[in-house]
């Protein structure tokens, strides 16, 4: 059976497109195989892992639990849209840099786009608020301790406004 | 991983919504947050054949404080509930109950109505729902009915919203003036699945004297359990209440059925069960006991303003 495509206009960091897909399709499935946004990665597809997490009108949501059906017409911020405007690193990129925030990376995009938008609404967290900001993102590799010195290291870039260092 | 086909329909308005349920009957599914729903469609443990996504259903948003309840609307999401000031004033039970469901960027998507019609018995908010005596109003073919919780959730993942159905809000009931508050819950992680979780509701009287007090538990039934702590500390003042003695009536309480599993077994979770209650009914009491001291300093300064334009 052809299953019915379904027109959907989505703006991907900052970008207009329209893709035909089946109702089934997950966002996070949409933004790779349809638009080959593959910095979003899908870990255990039933909203656990935090992997996929994006931006949807600038709010953090698991992509693996949307169909991109249903966001038809939406704003979605991805790791790619996180880096800096002149295409370098962003901030919350740059910090785990500077900290060994990451590992593998597999659970990093998840991590970046949750602590752009955290940080957005909380620009001066302590450690405990960090923590618990990155509450629902699973990484198997660092034991989280730099993932909380990323965040913390973030807002500071953020705060000084030097988004990019030499 | 991935869900099963099925057919996708958009409707504008409750009404074009309740007509495409009449037409799919039992295959027909609501898709508000869907944050339990598309987990099971993606593990294949829901195959329905036809999705009804309420998202754009107009009028079925918003927080409404009204006089003695709190209306949340069928597409209120989570993190709305958990952040709206004046649903705080009113009902703080809500939002400390809220922040202790999943993870922010669940919050963001999934509905509070969603997660009653759900009915997960380790869900925060059909106790907080069973533990106010509040109710579910629905939507269907033959008009609107409401549900008091007591009658709502009927099993795990059972509610009393049938196929045709659309739950439109839940009135959480304002408690009784010099009431107070506490959620409190174990979980092997944070955002986690609660292995236990206790809300407790507090009633003073004028003189500071517990007049009512109960507990609704998370993970302990098939359905959220409430049970009565009267027969343990009422008539006591509120700082001198025997809240170990509740606890121990709430871990003792027949209506209790945990059952075991990887993460707890049953005689653990009844445990919590105890420790749980006897610190939230102390801290709901020092609530109670604060929120009466605050109602008699703005009644003696609304009497001397009377007096004072007397």
């Amino acid at each position: 059976m052809t299953e019915p495509l379904h027109e959907v206009r989505l703006r991907v960091n900052g970008t207009p497109h329209q893709v035909r897909v089946p109702a089934r399709r997950l966002l996070s499935d949409c933004l790779r195989h349809d638009l080959g946004l593959t910095g979003t990665h899908v870990g255990c597809e039933h909203g656990v892992c935090g992997a996929c997490t994006v931006l949807l009108d600038g709010a953090p949501v698991r992509s693996c639990l949307l169909f991109a059906v249903g966001v038809d017409g939406q704003e979605v911020t991805t790791v790619e849209g996180c880096r800096a405007p002149g295409g370098g690193l962003g901030p919350v990129q740059q910090a785990f840099v500077d900290c060994h925030g990451l590992q593998c990376g597999f659970c990093t995009p998840g991590f970046v786009t949750t602590i752009t938008a955290y940080l957005r609404a909380n620009p001066d967290p302590d450690a405990a608020a960090a923590r618990a900001a990155i509450g629902g993102n699973l990484c198997r590799c660092t034991g989280y301790q730099n993932i909380v010195a990323s965040v913390l290291r973030a807002a500071e870039i953020l705060r000084a406004g030097n988004q990019v260092r030499p | 991983m991935k869900p099963p086909a099925f057919t996708y329909h958009r409707p504008a308005t409750l009404a074009d919504a309740l007509a495409v349920l009449a037409g799919t009957g039992p295959a027909g599914k609501v898709l508000a947050g869907g944050q339990s729903l598309v987990p099971m469609l993606n593990m294949r443990l829901a195959q329905p054949g036809h999705l009804v996504d309420i998202n754009r259903v107009a009028g079925l948003g918003g927080i409404e404080c009204r006089p003695g309840l709190v209306r949340v609307g069928a597409l209120a999401r989570h993190a709305e509930l958990a952040a709206d000031p004046a649903a705080a004033v009113a009902l703080p039970l809500l939002a400390e109950a809220t922040a202790a469901v999943a993870h922010p960027a669940i919050r963001n998507r999934g509905t509070t109505v969603g997660s009653l019609v759900h009915a997960d018995p380790a869900a925060e908010l059909p106790a907080v729902l069973a533990l106010l005596g509040g109710s579910v109003t629905l939507a269907g073919p033959a008009g609107y009915r409401t549900v008091p919780a007591g009658g709502f959730f009927l099993g795990p993942l059972q509610s009393a919203t049938g196929p045709g159905e659309v739950a439109v809000h839940a009135d959480f009931p304002v408690p009784p003036p010099g009431t107070g508050t506490a959620w409190l819950e174990v979980s092997r992680r944070r955002g986690d699945y609660a292995l236990c979780g206790v809300g407790v509701l507090v009633t003073l009287d004028p003189a500071g004297r517990i007049t009512a007090a109960r507990a609704g538990f998370v993970a302990l039934g098939p359905v959220p359990v409430v049970v009565d702590l009267a027969p343990a500390v009422a008539g006591a003042g509120a700082g001198a209440a025997d809240w170990a003695a509740a606890g121990r009536l709430a871990a003792a309480h027949p209506d209790l059925a945990p059952e075991d599993d990887i993460h707890a077994s049953a005689g653990y979770r009844r445990h919590l069960a105890g420790v749980l209650t006897a610190r939230a009914g102390a801290l709901a009491a020092v609530r109670a006991a604060a929120q009466a001291a605050e109602r008699a300093a703005e009644w003696a300064a609304e009497r001397s303003t009377v007096e004072g334009v007397a």
